[in-house]
């Protein structure tokens, strides 16, 4: 399957290259997202079977959708509507359309039977969980301690003035 | 097709997205594009972890890619709620627009 990862690549590249060049920052956030997802397809490519569904789940799922409300709360005027019913007849379906298509086709072959990979070998999340919680546990203390500051900031800075 | 690939070639494009994201952090104005180019940056750093753990046959680079994730939602979440209250204080969202660092005269 080394022709998935380099197609794969190529349009990560491209989605990447769309994020950082768009206007609207919600397209460019969805662009964004669409570029993880290829990310995870190529990290499933590369033999890390368990990175890849993180990355689609925690990266794409949870922390891009929190960056896009957000972003949906930045910016609610009137006239974004206006523009927003102006755009669902207009062909701007097509890359995105386009984008869709290439993944569920790069995600059919590799699925597909005989289908192989195209690491030398599969990394197995038993493996990375046994030495996540055995080497590296005071690792994972520390990324605990870190996530809790960043729990506390936000909830700090996110209160009301007084 | 049964090869694997060589380990460069995620490397490689772990450096283009790289660059990628820090062409956008330098030539952006707007911190939305700003926070996303930053979150590209640190995604390619991930695929870099994943390309080295490929290269060396090793579930560490998986780890890593963990704790990048960690950093990558706490760093979120706390540039996302500063840009929420910097959006209280000033008009629009320039990353110069603030940088008297108190209310404009």
């Amino acid at each position: 399957m080394t022709a998935v990862f380099y197609a794969v690549a190529v349009l990560a590249l491209l989605t990447t290259g769309l994020a950082i060049t768009r206007a609207n920052p919600v397209h460019a956030l969805l662009y964004f997202v669409v570029s993880l997802v290829f990310m995870g397809v190529i990290f499933f490519t590369l033999g890390a079977p368990f990175a890849a569904a993180l990355e689609v789940i925690v990266y794409a799922g949870a922390i891009m959708v929190l960056f896009l409300f957000v972003i949906m709360m930045l910016a609610l005027d009137k006239s974004n509507f206006q523009r927003e019913r102006g755009w669902i007849s207009r062909p701007i379906w097509l890359i995105p359309a386009l984008l869709v298509a290439a993944l569920g086709l790069e995600l059919a072959r590799l699925f597909a039977p005989g289908g192989s990979q195209a690491a030398a070998r599969i990394i197995s999340p038993q493996e990375v969980g046994l030495r996540l919680f055995t080497d590296y546990v005071g690792a994972v203390e520390l990324a605990s301690m870190m996530l809790l500051a960043g729990l506390v900031g936000a909830f700090h800075l996110g209160r009301k003035d007084p | 097709m049964t090869q694997p690939i060589p380990w460069q070639m995620p490397a490689a494009l772990a450096l283009a997205l790289f660059l990628l994201g820090l062409l956008g952090l330098l030539a952006r104005k707007n911190l939305v594009f700003v926070l996303m180019s930053i979150e590209i940056m640190l995604n390619a750093a991930g695929l870099m972890f994943i390309s080295a753990g490929m290269r060396w046959d090793n579930p560490d680079g998986q780890i890593m890619l963990i704790f990048v994730f960690n950093l990558a939602g706490a760093e979120l979440a706390l540039g996302l709620i500063l840009l929420l209250r910097l959006r209280g204080r000033v008009t629009s969202l320039d990353s110069d627009a603030a940088n008297l660092l108190r209310d404009a005269p």
